[in-house]
């Protein structure tokens, strides 16, 4: 990664110059061109779509559902995180089950979730909440872990109560973990909205994808996931500034400690 | 009625092969209010188990602590440890300013007062113009008084100090000293302080306890009448002084 702040010259001319080899390559072969629209028309499309505000409701429906299934599985995960850490028996309690169940590819869980919640918006977001919690949790149960046992005791001999010592001990001594796992499961969540999308429902950007695809679209079904694309590419971004903001305390202490 | 008062306390350890190793043997003392008192002994003789004990963050085996008149159990509300390693013991998430003003939140100051009797403490210890660094950005030594400043906002009765200059170089402990002399006189706390350095506690202190060797026990107590306030160079200098060093110097070295 570079700095950030430096504009990213050579990155861009690669992807121009992959992008005009597809425009060329497009325009060459009719067969191709049917599969693969040269990029041009591609964001023809895209543009068409916007204007007419046919993908502006799957844009929000994904988005929604996104931020749903994110928000509470990030409240669910730091809190039974900060228990599982703190408490040596609850976590061995629910080891075993968490390392049986983190592993598994989450999208496997879909037709559980259908079985158990129909097709509908209750079911994708319950598939985004349990395919998101684990990275934050076991992030969580690390940071907390990990925590230096004087800071503990230096919040009791200051005569903190249990529950002080974790709203300004605990959550900011683990914060940096818990942030970690928050930004692995941006991308998670964003994985699994649109997935469940495709095999169920009538709405969202999964959705429209797929539904492009099988009435032989392709320039919308690629407008499409362009715009999915850019949809993770501005989280992300928008994750980082938050993430800068809030951990700004600790962006100095790693540039001492790797030097 | 002294402030403090330690009566047989003892501790021992469940060691990982089942047997049980003794710490603290047998430590009775009383620490009158206003007076700075020092345990000095040698290098893991139990020192840094008997202030967390002292401090109610460890239980004792038998014997209790008794702070005003109180029975410990738990921290009390009116003591502080400082602990040796300032880098692990500081707020790394919050300045300067944040982890002094801790010391004040932690006793329930919200007031408008307590942002100015911060700054006043960091300019105490000598901090003046760094309230807004973070942790990470200074010296060892200036973390340590950032320590201390934070244990004195809590504004404690007894102030227990764990050989805080312990891993400081000689002359930025020299200055340490110091500063701590110069707030002990103007806020009249009572402090309780261990070191292995007995020039240190010579310096330091009203009183010196002499630590036996584990489990540790006291073998001695020594009154220090140097005047103050104290000087680096005439206290060390005086008559006594080296004397005093010697005697103790003699009793770790052929401790039990």
């Amino acid at each position: 990664m570079n700095g950030g702040k430096k504009f990213n010259w050579l990155g861009w001319l690669v992807l121009a110059i992959l992008l005009s080899l597809w425009e060329y390559g497009a325009r060459m072969s009719p067969t191709l061109r049917f599969y693969i629209p040269p990029v041009s028309q591609i964001f023809t499309a895209l543009s068409h779509l916007f204007v007419s505000g046919q993908v502006a409701g799957h844009l929000l429906s994904t988005l929604s559902r996104f931020l749903e299934g994110y928000v509470i599985a990030a409240l669910l995960a730091v809190s039974l995180g900060i228990l599982l850490g703190y408490f040596r028996f609850a976590y061995n309690l629910l080891e075993t089950l968490i390392e049986f169940l983190r592993p598994m590819p989450s999208v496997a869980i879909i037709p559980v979730a259908v079985l158990a919640l129909g097709i509908g918006d209750r079911m994708i977001v319950a598939v985004t909440v349990y395919a998101s919690l684990w990275p934050m949790l076991v992030n969580t149960i690390d940071g907390v872990r990990n925590i230096e046992p004087t800071l503990i005791d230096t919040a009791r001999t200051f005569g903190l109560s249990r529950r002080l010592i974790l709203w300004r001990i605990i959550l900011p001594a683990a914060s940096p973990y818990i942030v970690t796992g928050l930004r692995i499961s941006l991308s998670i969540a964003l994985i699994l909205v649109t997935t469940a999308e495709m095999i169920a429902g009538s709405r969202g950007m999964g959705f429209f994808i797929l539904d492009q695809e099988r009435s032989f679209n392709s320039g919308n079904m690629y407008a499409g996931i362009i715009v999915v694309a850019i949809l993770g590419y501005a989280l992300n971004r928008l994750f980082l500034v938050l993430e800068t903001t809030a951990l700004r305390w600790r962006r100095g202490m790693i540039a001492r400690e790797s030097a | 009625m002294p402030i403090l008062e330690v009566e047989y306390l003892s501790k021992s350890y469940r060691q990982l092969h089942g047997e049980n190793t003794l710490a603290i043997g047998n430590v009775t003392c009383r620490v009158e209010a206003g007076e700075f008192v020092s345990f000095v002994g040698p290098s893991g003789c139990g020192k840094t188990t008997l202030l967390m004990t002292i401090a109610g963050l460890i239980e004792p085996t038998s014997g209790r602590v008794i702070v005003k008149g109180k029975e410990v159990k738990g921290p009390p509300p009116n003591l502080v440890l400082v602990f040796q390693e300032y880098n692990k013991s500081l707020f790394a998430w919050r300045t300067i300013l944040g982890n002094v003003r801790f010391g004040l939140e932690a006793r329930g100051d919200r007031s408008i007062g307590a942002e100015s009797k911060t700054r006043e403490l960091i300019d105490i210890v000598g901090l003046k113009g760094f309230e807004k660094h973070y942790p990470w950005e200074l010296s060892g030594g200036m973390q340590q008084r950032v320590a201390i400043a934070r244990a004195l906002a809590y504004e404690p009765e007894v102030l227990l100090m764990d050989e805080p200059f312990g891993s400081l170089d000689a002359l930025t402990r020299l200055e340490l000293e110091d500063t701590l002399l110069r707030v002990w006189a103007e806020l009249k706390t009572t402090i309780l302080f261990i070191t292995h350095d007995i020039e240190e506690a010579i310096y330091l202190s009203d009183r010196i306890w002499v630590l036996s060797r584990r489990p540790s026990q006291i073998i001695q107590e020594l009154l220090v009448e140097f005047s103050r306030p104290r000087n680096q160079l005439a206290t060390r200098a005086e008559v006594g002084f080296m004397a005093m060093r010697n005697e103790i110097y003699r009793q770790i070295g052929h401790a039990p």
